[in-house]
């Protein structure tokens, strides 16, 4: 018997909704098309700017497409085009932007090839729209792995350098071990509520058959969280941060710390908020208890560290704890201060890290604290943006990270968990610490260890890059540096914008108080 | 609503910003021309101070809507004399700073103007958040001008001075959230107006904790005892200047925002700890007149005599009386004049020593000058609350305070007076008479540092004649900000 085709129904897709997906999917493949042409201008030119055109697309269709308001799960229930989403995909979007910017001298993609590079980085910032929008658990899973796979290939892309190959394969170990955690994790909550999506697992707590305490269910959320955990680098699922950091080259450092922190934060806030919204009283306490530990350990991580990678990665696993802090309350407050944190926090963040950047191509150091030292006398403009972001990270006022904590404390008082409040601002106090070292190793360098003051290298760049270039040889990552600082201390004194964008993110889930 | 406040504020910081874009050598003198000139506004605005008037010239704008927190400013009898403290005092320390060589100038004479900035946005502000905003602000300044011009081992004390300070402040950060999130009533909007978080309530429970943070938060900066960890340190590394500054007037942010913020709102809290808090002041007294007696290097004598400096002025806000507020607010005017004329002597003389400050080594120094030793004389004599001095008119009114209502407290405060007499003599016999020291050359006071003290000691001198000039000014505020604390404690005790 021949099956009638007329009986098969695809699936009614919106495009429209899934445009920005589209476009750095299709990017991903145009750009890695590209790549096979030979020639130096189609390599160090033409790939990054067409991931660049794609990203800029994918940015503009995001705002075309941006509706706020509860929208309805689309492809059969399988993604939800809400702000929240596109809120944050604009995170990964500037992440990706930011990325191509700081590679573009880089050793990496030089060595693995410029297509190759390029296309694995859209495709990982399409695996986290993918898990951002994701409705689903069988979408939360093919989200993740997509973002996951091309990042541990990037964090090994310096291939000549044996931490980063070390890098890259730590991170697939560990990440598949989150991996498989969070996919039984999903699967026992399938088992317990009968279906993978988000509205039906609510629709089934809010029922009578199942109860929220039911073992079944609660080790499932366990699991899940677990897994999600190693992603976001929430302690104690940390152990991988340093390591990877400071290993991968830096440019994609920097995008795995701001980007799929991002991700992962979406997915806990879409999850736990649409899906579990019920069973809060079970996962607040234990999201609690995990913001606790990380907040604790990611900034007594950080005291000891000398490699700025290092410490980055410490104070992002910090940072992450203060981000729980939003998801842990459970309200439309605490999400909008959690969105509203990753947008400053990938800022601040940025502005370190291509400080980094532009001092280890130059500095015999590299990435050690002493390739920052008299920064403040070689280049002063560097060494402020520099400061900006610590002061940020640290939470001084004027900053746009003293705007970010203050909205947290203030959801996590509101939310009944004041004592969480000061947890944050504890661990502030632990990581001036190290924040105000990188800063007085900049600026206040002792009279009589002097360093030698760095020759002025006026060796101009041989192929693209070289070891000896300068500043001047790099404006690019100088200019990313100085304008994510400038926008640190404008979102510090007019956050306005962030806030209407936060406010708008926290309508697209209409269960929450 | 006038812009007067926003001028005066920004001022500084405006002029910082302008030395940083003009050529080096003008940095110092654009900042100087700033200080002056907010100095000039200050005198204006003393002139024109309506006594009795509540708040003037308020400004009051949206800042951050979505957090409640607005851009209020606004001057009443409790901070027009800190005010002009901040005016006068940033005057004379600029002005000797532009005349010493200066590493990186501009850069030393931006964080100067901010420093003044953030200082003058904590006495003005009239929203909780913003004053936290700008207390927490006035450590970055700081914080770049010990670790970057101090001496010694600058960034260990400078690091150690900013965790010490924000671990209070950061503490009171969380604190005043709670307060206005818990203060909203439900379906309100949340609010960190001082006048908006004065109508609403918290229960006492409540402000007991919040209290205490704030309390953390103001006693590490004053400081008092057992949070005086930071101060050897920083008073032994830092420049004269930032340290003047430091002692004098940031010192004074904390005790004042007992009176602005935590009294009027948190009156039950306040009333629960009175009694820790007194004997924290007393102790405080004790301890740091002790200390400065034993003490060698000239600036810590300075140092622990302000930490017992200071224990009297808490003492004078936690007696709950008319008089001892009175008498606390006055005290801060006195001691932060008395303090920059005293850090900026210290700076003669110690140029005139090879740079040492340890007594040992000083001595002789009155031989050839003269004018020096008359304006030390007055100063030390006014420190030591000399009658005549306004130091004594406060000291007395903040003892009659404390008589009143904790008269074992007020008796073992007194000590602390002798005790005064005591150090302060002492550093002047040391450094003035005594046998001439070592490397010691008695040479008169040069034109900078008279320009920058003489006028210092004539406000001293004024001061001490007319202290009713501050008293009538401030007194109806100091009455009103006790009064809520002080009617609690009566119906405790009628209880």
């Amino acid at each position: 018997m021949m099956a009638p085709f007329a009986e098969v129904q695809a699936p009614v897709i919106d495009y429209e909704a899934l445009s920005p997906l589209m476009a750095t999917l299709g990017g991903s493949i145009v750009v890695l098309m590209a790549g096979l042409l030979r020639g130096r201008f189609v390599q160090t030119v033409l790939v990054p700017l067409l991931t660049v055109v794609s990203l800029l697309t994918a940015i503009g269709l995001v705002i075309w497409v941006w509706e706020p308001g509860d929208t309805v799960p689309i492809i059969e229930g399988a993604v939800d085009v809400d702000t929240l989403a596109l809120g944050v995909s604009i995170l990964f979007y500037a992440a990706g932007l930011v990325c191509v910017g700081l590679s573009l001298r880089a050793d990496a993609p030089r060595e693995a090839g410029w297509g190759e590079y390029y296309a694995l980085l859209l495709g990982s910032i399409t695996g986290m729209v993918v898990l951002a929008q994701s409705s689903n658990l069988i979408t939360l899973f093919v989200g993740l792995e997509l973002l996951s796979i091309p990042l541990y290939v990037l964090c090994a892309t310096e291939l000549r350098r044996r931490t980063s190959l070390e890098s890259g394969l730590k991170y697939l170990v560990i990440g598949s071990v989150g991996s498989a955690t969070l996919l039984y994790g999903l699967a026992l909550i399938y088992g317990a509520t009968g279906t993978v999506s988000f509205r039906g697992i609510a629709t089934a707590l809010a029922g009578d058959e199942l109860s929220v305490s039911d073992p079944l269910l609660l080790t499932g959320i366990a699991l899940t969280l677990t897994g999600l955990a190693f992603k976001a680098s929430v302690a104690p699922f940390h152990q991988w941060t340093p390591d990877v950091y400071q290993g991968a080259p830096t440019p994609i450092t920097t995008f795995m710390a701001v980007a799929t922190k991002a991700a992962a934060f979406a997915i806990f806030l879409r999850l736990l908020e649409s899906a579990l919204p019920l069973a809060q009283l079970q996962w607040g306490p234990a999201l609690a208890a995990l913001a606790t530990v990380t907040i604790i350990v990611g900034n007594v991580g950080a005291i000891p560290q000398r490699s700025l990678k290092r410490l980055l990665a410490w104070s992002s696993v910090a940072q992450a704890g203060y981000l729980l802090a939003g998801v842990v309350v459970g309200s439309r407050l605490g999400l909008q201060a959690t969105v509203f944190y990753l947008a400053v926090y990938l800022i601040m963040n940025v502005t370190a890290f291509a400080v980094v950047v532009a001092r280890e191509r130059v500095s015999e150091h590299g990435d050690d604290i002493t390739s920052i030292a008299n920064l403040g006398q070689i280049s002063p403009w560097l060494a402020a943006a520099m400061t900006i972001a610590m002061l940020s990270l640290a939470g001084f006022p004027a900053t746009a990270g003293f705007i970010g904590k203050f909205y947290l404390i203030d959801a996590a008082v509101a939310g009944d968990y004041a004592w969480l409040g000061i947890l944050i601002v504890v661990g502030s106090v632990i990581s001036m610490a190290y924040y105000l070292r990188v800063v007085a190793t900049m600026w206040m360098g002792r009279v009589e260890l002097e360093l030698p003051s760095v020759p002025r290298r006026r060796v101009k760049p041989v192929s693209g890059w070289s070891p000896e270039a300068d500043l001047r040889a790099q404006p690019e990552v100088a200019a990313i540096a100085l304008a994510f600082a400038v926008l640190t201390i404008l979102f510090g004194l007019w956050p306005d914008p962030l806030f209407d964008a936060a406010r708008e993110m926290g309508t697209s889930i209409s269960a929450l108080r | 609503m006038t812009i007067h406040l926003s001028i005066v504020l920004f001022l500084p910081l405006a002029t910082g910003v302008l030395g940083a874009l003009l050529p080096r050598g003008l940095a110092r003198w654009s900042v100087l021309a700033g200080t002056v000139a907010v100095l000039a506004y200050t005198v204006a605005m003393l002139l024109d101070f309506e006594s009795g008037g509540g708040l003037q010239w308020v400004t009051d704008d949206e800042w951050i809507p979505e957090l409640g927190i607005r851009y209020q400013l606004g001057v009443d009898g409790l901070n027009l004399f800190l005010i002009a403290l901040t005016a006068v005092s940033w005057v004379p320390c600029t002005l000797v700073a532009a005349f010493r060589h200066q590493d990186r100038p501009k850069l030393f004479f931006f964080w100067l103007a901010l420093g003044e900035t953030a200082v003058l946005g904590a006495f003005m502000a009239q929203d909780l958040a913003l004053f936290i905003v700008f207390f927490d602000l006035m450590l970055v300044p700081f914080y770049f001008m010990i670790g970057g011009w101090g001496s010694g081992d600058r960034v260990r004390a400078t690091t150690k001075f900013v965790i010490y300070t924000l671990a209070g402040s950061l503490l009171m950060l969380a604190g005043a959230i709670a307060l206005g999130v818990l203060a909203t009533p439900p379906g309100g909007e949340i609010s960190f107006s001082l006048s908006e978080l004065q109508q609403r309530a918290v229960s006492e429970g409540t402000q007991q904790w919040i209290v205490l943070l704030f309390a953390l938060a103001f006693f590490v900066k004053a400081p008092l005892f057992p949070l005086h960890g930071w101060v050897p340190e920083t008073y032994r590394s830092s420049p004269i200047a930032t340290i003047a500054l430091l002692s004098a007037v940031l010192s004074k942010v904390g005790v004042y925002g007992f009176l602005r913020i935590v009294l009027p709102i948190m009156p039950e809290g306040s009333q629960h700890w009175q009694e820790l808090f007194i004997i924290l002041a007393v102790f405080s007294i004790l301890y740091g007149s002790i200390l400065a007696f034993s003490q060698d290097n000239v600036r810590l004598v300075v140092a622990y005599s302000s930490i017992a400096q200071l224990g009297f002025i808490v003492l004078g806000i936690f007696a709950f009386d008319d008089k001892g507020a009175q008498g606390a607010v006055l005290q801060m005017v006195n001691h932060g004049i008395v303090v920059v004329a005293l850090f900026l002597i210290i700076s003669v003389v110690a140029a005139r020593a090879d740079g040492s400050e340890s007594l040992a080594e000083l001595g002789g120094m009155a031989f050839r000058a003269p004018v020096l030793a008359t304006l030390f004389l007055i100063v030390t004599l006014a420190t030591l609350a000399m009658p005549g001095s306004a130091n004594f008119i406060g000291e007395i009114l903040i003892l009659f305070g404390a008589f009143e209502d904790k008269f074992v407290y007020g008796v073992v405060a007194s000590v602390g007076v002798v005790l005064a007499a005591v150090y302060m003599i002492r550093v002047f016999q040391r450094v003035m008479h005594n046998r001439q020291g070592p490397a010691v050359e008695s040479r008169e006071i040069d034109g900078v540092h008279l320009a920058a003290i003489a006028p210092l000691v004539a406000v001293i001198i004024a001061l001490g004649l007319y202290p009713h000039y501050v008293v009538d000014r401030t007194q109806n505020a100091t009455t009103a900000s006790i009064e809520g604390a002080r009617s609690v404690g009566q119906e405790v005790a009628a209880r």
